[in-house]
Formats: C-alpha cells, sequence, structure tokens
C-alpha cells in the first residue's frame, strides 16, 4: 500500500541528525513495577474515584503486574453501581466503562442499554469538549465490551464537524465556544474524541474532512518544545495552565495515536521527534505521583502498541570502558517499555574524544550480538584508544526483513563514555633549592608506590621542588585533575598547597619536622595515589610578636569540620522610652495651662450672652460647634486608629458641612452686630 | 540713677496695665489664649525636653508645633479683629474667626499625622 511505503521509506532515512548533548535514556524496567506498586496504593480496598482507578489499573496492566483479584470485588461495586443507574455523569460512565474493561466486572443484562442510551443522548446534546470526548469515548468502550447491544452515532458528519468547529488555526483546541482560550491538551482529548467519530461512524468521511484534520495536527505539531538532551515535549502556552508537560504530551500522544489508528495511517510526526517524545517520558525517571506516573506509562504503551512508529531505545549498562580490565562495552537495544526489539544490528559509527573533536578514533564499527543476555559488544578497542573522555555514536541499522510493525529509531545516539587506566609515574624526584641561584642543595630520588622514608632540610630562604612524570598506557603526557602536596608539623597542624611554595607566614613559623604527603587523582586513573613521601626539617625564623599564633588543633582528626562558632546577631537596641509614670505626670503638667486659661476667661467676665435665642439660629450654631467638635473627635480617631485616607474622606464629608454651617451661623451673628450698630 | 530707672520701669508697667484694660474683651481672650498655647509650648520643650530627651522626635516636633501654630493663628485672628487696625476695617470680625477655625483645622490634621 501506498502509505506503508511511504511509512517505511521515512523511517528508513535517517537524515535528521539530532544535535545536541548527549545522554543515556533506560527502558522501563523492574524498578518501575515496583515502585507503581508503593505508588498506586488503593485506600480501604478501594479508590477515591473511578478516575483514580481507572489509572492505577491501566497502569498496573501496562506494567504486567497483576493486582487485579485485591481490588476488584469493591471497585466493581461502584462500578456497577454506576452504570445501572440513571442519573451517572458522562465523567463517572467513562470511567466506569474504562474499568470495567480492566476488571472485566459482571453486569446485568439490562445495565448496557442504560447506559447505552445515556450517551447517545449525551452525544446528541454535548456541546462542550469534555461532553463530547466523556460520549463519545464511553460509546467506543461500550461498543467492544457489550458486543451485542447496538451502537448508532446518529448524524456521524455533524458531530465530526462540531467537534471541529471548537478548533483554533494554531492547532490547538477550546474547550467551549464560550470560553476563548485554547489549550493543547484538551486538542489531545479532541483527536481521540474524532478518532472515536470515525470508528462509530457507520460509513466513510468525506475525506476533505480528514484531511483538515491532518493539517490540524501538523500544525499542533510546529508547538512542539525541545530539551538540550534530545527530547521533545508538548506543554501549554499559558503560564498557569492546569495540565504541566507530562500531562500534556500524554494526552497529545494518545490523541494522535488513536486518530492514526482509526484511520490506518501512521503518526504525522517525523521519526525523531517520536524518539524524542518517547526519550522525554523516559527521561522522567520514576514520577512520584500518580497521575504523572500514568500519563507516562500510558504514553509509553500508546507509542509501543502503534503499528506504524514504535521506537527503540538504545541504552547502555554501564558508560565506563577500563583498559586494565579489558571488559566489553556493553549495549542494549529495547522498545520502551522493555520488550525486545526485532531483528537488527548496531554500529559504532565515530568516537569522538573531548581532546580533538574533529577526529574520530574509531570508525564505523559494528558490535557482535549475544544472543543469550539479548546485548551488543564491543570488545576490540583500536591501539590508539587512549584513557580520557570520549563522546561515542551508535547507529541502529534495522534488518531489512518484514517485520509485523515498524519500528523507528533516532539518526544517532551519542553517548558519554569515560576510558580509565593506570598511569605509570616516573623519574620522580625531591630537590631543595637555593632560591636565587636555583642550584641544587640536595636531591633524593623518590619512589611514590611505596611510602618514602626521604629527610630533607630546608630553611626559609631556600626552594622546595618536586617533580614527576605521569605516562598513559600508551605513553602519552597525562595532566592530572588534582594533585595536592601536603606538609604536616609534628603537632599535627596541616597546610595543604596546590603550588609547592608556602609562604613562612602560613606555616605559623613553627620550625621543626615536617611529613610530606603526596595525592594525585583524575576520573580516569585507575590508580590514583596518596603516599607519604618522607620528611622534611624546616629551619624558620622566629616568630615576630604580632604574628598569628597557630590555632590549637584538638586530637580529633575531624574536629576541624565540626560546627563553627556560632554568630549571634544583634539587632538594634529600641532606645529607652521613658518611664510611663513620668510621661503621665507631664500630662497632668500639661494640662496645667489649660485650666490657667479657663480660669483667666472667668476672670475676664467671657459670657455666652451673643449666643443667638431664635431656634433657627440657635441650631445652626449649635451645629457649627458640633461640627467643629466632630472634626477635632476624628482627628482624635485619626491618630488612635485610622489611616490617613480614610480620614481625609470622612473630613471631606465633615468639612463641606461645617462651612455651610459656619457660614449661616456667622453671617447671622454678623447681621445681628450689623443691626446692633446701626441701632 | 537705678531709683530712677526703677521708678521709670514702675511707670511703664503701669501705663501699659491701664491701656491694656481699656481693650475690648474680645481681644482679651485672644491675648489669654496665645498666652495659654505659648506656655504649653515651652513647658513641653524646655522642661520635658531637658528632662527626658526628645526621643521620638517627630512626636516632640509635632507637639511644639501645634503650640506655636495656633498661637501665630490666633495673632492673625486679633490683627484682623481689632477695629484699630485700619488696613483690615473692611474685613468682618466673623469671617476672620472663619478664617481662624478652618487654618486651625488644618494644622491639626498635619500635627495629627505626624504624631505617628
Amino acid at each position: 500500500m501506498m502509505a506503508g511505503g511511504n511509512v517505511r521509506f521515512l523511517v528508513l532515512i535517517l537524515a535528521v541528525a539530532i544535535c545536541g548533548a548527549a545522554s543515556v535514556f533506560q527502558p522501563i524496567s523492574d524498578s518501575h513495577r515496583s515502585a507503581a506498586l508503593d505508588v498506586f496504593v488503593p485506600v480501604d480496598g478501594s479508590y477515591k474515584s473511578l478516575e483514580e482507578a481507572y489509572e492505577a489499573l491501566k497502569t498496573l496492566e501496562i506494567l504486567g503486574i497483576d493486582k487485579k483479584s485485591d481490588l476488584s470485588s469493591k471497585t466493581c461495586e461502584n462500578v456497577v453501581k454506576v452504570l445501572q443507574s440513571s442519573s451517572s455523569t458522562l465523567k463517572d460512565a467513562f470511567y466506569a466503562l474504562n474499568v470495567n474493561g480492566i476488571l472485566k466486572c459482571k453486569i446485568g443484562e439490562a445495565g448496557p442499554k442504560d447506559i447505552v442510551s445515556q450517551l447517545q443522548a449525551g452525544v446528541k446534546d454535548a456541546k462542550l469538549l469534555l461532553d463530547f470526548y466523556y460520549s463519545v469515548r464511553g460509546l467506543v468502550l461500550a461498543k467492544e465490551q457489550f458486543p451485542g447491544t447496538h451502537i448508532s452515532l446518529g448524524d456521524a458528519e455533524a458531530i465530526f464537524r462540531s467537534i471541529k468547529s471548537l478548533s483554533q488555526s494554531d492547532g490547538r483546541w477550546r474547550y467551549s465556544s464560550n470560553n476563548p482560550e485554547s489549550s493543547t491538551f484538551a486538542a489531545g482529548l479532541a483527536y481521540e474524541t474524532l478518532a472515536g467519530v470515525i470508528s462509530l461512524a457507520p460509513s466513510e468521511f468525506d475525506p476533505s474532512l480528514i484531511q483538515s484534520v491532518k493539517t490540524g495536527i501538523l500544525k499542533l505539531s510546529d508547538s512542539i518544545q525541545k530539551y538540550d538532551d534530545g527530547t521533545f515535549y508538548f506543554d501549554e502556552k499559558s503560564v498557569d495552565a492546569s495540565q504541566g508537560p507530562i500531562s500534556t504530551t500524554a494526552s497529545v500522544i494518545r490523541g494522535l495515536t488513536s486518530f492514526a489508528a482509526s484511520e490506518s495511517t501512521g503518526l504525522n510526526l517525523p521519526g525523531d521527534k517520536i524518539v524524542g517524545l518517547a526519550k522525554f517520558f523516559l527521561g522522567v525517571g520514576i514520577p512520584g505521583d500518580a497521575k504523572d506516573f500514568f500519563n507516562q506509562i500510558d504514553a509509553l504503551a500508546c507509542l509501543e502498541d502503534n503499528k506504524f512508529s514504535v521506537p527503540l531505545i538504545l541504552s547502555l549498562p554501564s558508560t565506563v570502558i577500563s583498559l586494565t580490565k579489558k571488559e566489553p562495552l556493553k549495549v542494549k537495544v529495547s522498545t520502551v517499555l522493555g520488550s525486545k526489539a526485532p531483528a537488527l544490528s548496531v554500529k559504532l559509527t565515530q568516537a569522538l574524544s573531548s581532546k580533538s573533536v574533529d577526529s574520530s578514533v574509531i570508525n564505523n564499527q559494528e558490535l557482535k550480538f549475544d544472543a543469550d543476555s539479548a546485548t551488543y559488544f564491543l570488545d576490540s578497542f583500536p591501539k590508539n584508544f587512549d584513557i580520557g573522555k570520549y563522546t561515542f555514536v551508535f547507529k541502529i541499522v534495522l534488518d531489512e526483513s518484514a517485520h509485523e510493525k515498524v519500528y523507528i529509531t533516532e539518526a544517532q545516539t551519542k553517548v558519554p563514555i569515560a576510558a580509565t587506566g593506570a598511569i605509570s609515574i616516573e623519574n620522580a624526584e625531591i630537590a631543595v633549592l637555593d632560591s636565587d641561584i636555583g642550584s641544587v642543595e640536595s636531591q633524593k630520588k623518590l619512589d611514590l608506590t611505596k611510602d618514602g622514608a626521604v629527610s630533607l632540610s630546608a630553611n626559609h630562604l631556600q626552594k622546595l621542588r618536586l617533580s614527576f612524570q605521569l605516562t598513559t598506557p600508551l605513553g602519552n603526557a597525562f595532566k592530572p585533575h588534582q594533585a595536592f602536596f601536603k606538609l604536616k608539623h609534628e603537632s599535627q597542624v596541616e597546610h595543604i598547597f596546590l603550588d609547592f611554595l608556602g609562604l613562612v607566614e602560613k606555616l605559623y613559623y613553627l620550625s621543626g619536622k615536617y611529613e610530606i604527603q603526596l595525592t594525585i587523582g583524575d576520573a580516569s586513573m585507575e590508580n590514583s595515589l596518596l603516599s607519604n613521601i618522607g620528611h622534611i626539617e624546616l629551619d624558620l625564623p622566629e616568630r615576630p610578636e604580632k604574628a598569628t599564633r597557630p590555632p590549637l588543633q584538638s586530637t580529633e582528626p575531624y574536629s576541624r569540620y565540626g560546627p563553627k562558632a556560632e554568630i549571634s546577631h544583634i539587632f538594634r537596641i529600641p532606645e529607652k522610652l521613658p518611664a510611663k509614670q513620668l510621661s503621665l505626670v507631664f500630662l497632668g503638667v500639661i494640662v496645667l495651662p489649660f485650666i490657667g486659661f479657663l480660669i483667666g476667661l472667668t476672670r475676664l467676665g467671657v459670657n455666652i450672652k451673643s449666643f443667638p435665642s431664635s431656634t433657627g439660629s440657635a441650631i445652626s450654631a449649635l451645629l457649627f460647634h458640633c461640627g467643629i467638635g466632630a472634626v477635632l473627635l476624628l482627628y482624635v480617631l485619626f491618630w488612635l486608629k485610622l489611616d490617613l485616607f480614610t480620614t481625609l474622606k470622612a473630613l471631606s464629608l465633615l468639612g463641606v458641612f461645617l462651612l455651610f454651617v459656619g457660614h449661616r451661623t456667622l453671617s447671622q451673628l454678623a447681621s445681628a452686630s450689623n443691626k446692633l450698630k446701626s441701632a | 540713677m537705678v531709683k530712677s530707672t526703677s521708678k521709670d520701669a514702675q511707670d511703664l508697667f503701669h501705663s501699659l496695665h491701664s491701656a491694656y484694660t481699656a481693650t475690648p474683651t474680645n481681644l482679651k481672650i485672644i491675648d489669654l489664649y496665645v498666652c495659654f498655647a505659648v506656655f504649653t509650648a515651652l513647658i513641653q520643650q524646655v522642661a520635658y525636653m531637658a528632662l527626658v530627651g526628645s526621643f521620638p522626635f517627630n512626636s516632640f516636633l509635632s507637639g511644639v508645633l501645634s503650640c506655636i501654630g495656633t498661637a501665630v493663628l490666633a495673632v492673625c485672628l486679633r490683627i484682623q479683629v481689632n477695629k484699630e487696625n485700619k488696613e483690615f476695617k473692611d474685613l468682618a470680625p466673623e469671617r476672620a474667626f472663619a478664617d481662624f477655625v478652618l487654618c486651625n483645622l488644618v494644622l491639626h490634621l498635619v500635627i495629627i499625622n505626624f504624631l505617628g
């Protein structure tokens, strides 16, 4: 068939080179299975909801763990209850049918008919994407589980169109026609629903409709995102989406695989993206959350079960080659869920050393296959394979024979490999030199493999030189990652130097006998060493008065790593407030002048005679005084409790009132006094 | 000499005193108020601060300034109300009093805000 030929053509072209950092992905293994038993733990023999029950049971079924017998009774009760009641929601019915598919509970004769008619009514009335999803997928499940009942979808094309109307031009889908927000997760649900409609439809669909869906899939796959290590994933555009990348990618994969299965075509994604999606899920490791675990395993199962693009993963049990042990490098190829791969061959196309990235040490070596352990191995390395860090590039070539399924792999898999070996140390010697001239005063040869008993003496004017040569097994010069030189005084005062000249002050002016210790280490070196070279007598000048004394070392060797002295943070001490009584006394003192004022007023003979007597003016005068009093009260409240803004608001109101009243009062007073004057 | 100066001082004082009693009552009230305010300010600043210190400086400032401010406003009022003052003849004393009240209210709002 044309379609099959196209797909196979796509598979065999390993055209796109993946430029990414190298990393190793392991397929699903037994550690996943034991973790699944811990994550999906039912509470009291059943799960909290049918959704959780479905997720747990499906995951355990895919992983091949049989726990059905423990849970089936209570969960089946729930399932039967939901399927037999006529008022269950579409969501409950959907998950009940899903669980029934796994557990195969016994439902009576009448049950299926009710639920089917309920779902069919749901399809007719559905307006939201989720309603379409639950009802259509529920009908698909019912058709599988109850083969006798008759299920018809009504006007399938109309339903297809109404689901399609919720789509957007960038490939995403909206949840309802009212809500303009679109989501990638909803797109996955929509593709699953459309696949269900196609499979339930009595007749063929208009190919233009199918084509429009396929273009939508292409647009959606443009929004795929990538991490640096070559994994691909889908994520939501908006930041506060409720679905993370794992659930979004899983939903899209479910949608695309079910759509491809219903259409009997391949997934409309290029091969490296499919493998990238598989690697994304494998890279998650073992999730701790039940929903993430379900999404991971379900998506990987979808990728594995589809007929047209099954990804294969290349993994290495160990990425270290030891040149001394002469063990072969093992490589495993399997599907994502850990099952066997078909007949293929693995080639090591290049081995790029970290030092010289252009030229490759090994070229196009084919790995031998060991059928017993189902691993490929490489046991012979070329003569110029030295220790160090390498990047090995593997390529999987599928055998030409016909397969049931079509497999896809990455174009090349890059794996970081470290090669280790034994380093030989030669020409080690230690010398004391006169500082300026550089002439050797005393020189001794060292054998660094054994503890030496060299003894030297020096004073602060001279230099100490330690030299040695490290060579790799092949004879190339080698520079270690770490080289430490340690001097230890008799009283256990230690100093560690990286470069070989220590300052006199750093040695705390302690003269006497020092022990010399040399440490050389590196990741590629199998025989890193720590050796005592010998002793050196240092004759240092007298300590001047100001120099720091050596710290007193306690006898315990690990005490220098103990907790340091605690630094206590001193907050600014709040200033001392005067005593409370003093403040109260002064309050009394302040009041005194006020009393004096009142007394003076009475002595002056102040009166309120001109307080107006007629009612109108009396009221306004009274209100005026009340107004002023209210404002002052407001100020007191402001001081005690309120903030500026509420005060200003209240003040503006009171102010307007006061203005009005005051104006009236004062004008009346003025007119009264005018009358008095003129009279 | 000394005697004469002291007598002069006494005479001065007497004349002032007699002149003062002639002033109308209104103005005396205002004068009394001014004295009260200034006296309060003195107590706050001199006595309290000398004894205790001006720790919450904003409170100290607002206290002193409220007294001084209201004294100043009272003086303004006195100027405006005094009938012998030719510049303010056309201004009705009630209007001056209204200004006094308004300015005092604004002053006290600011003071209370600053009091903290």
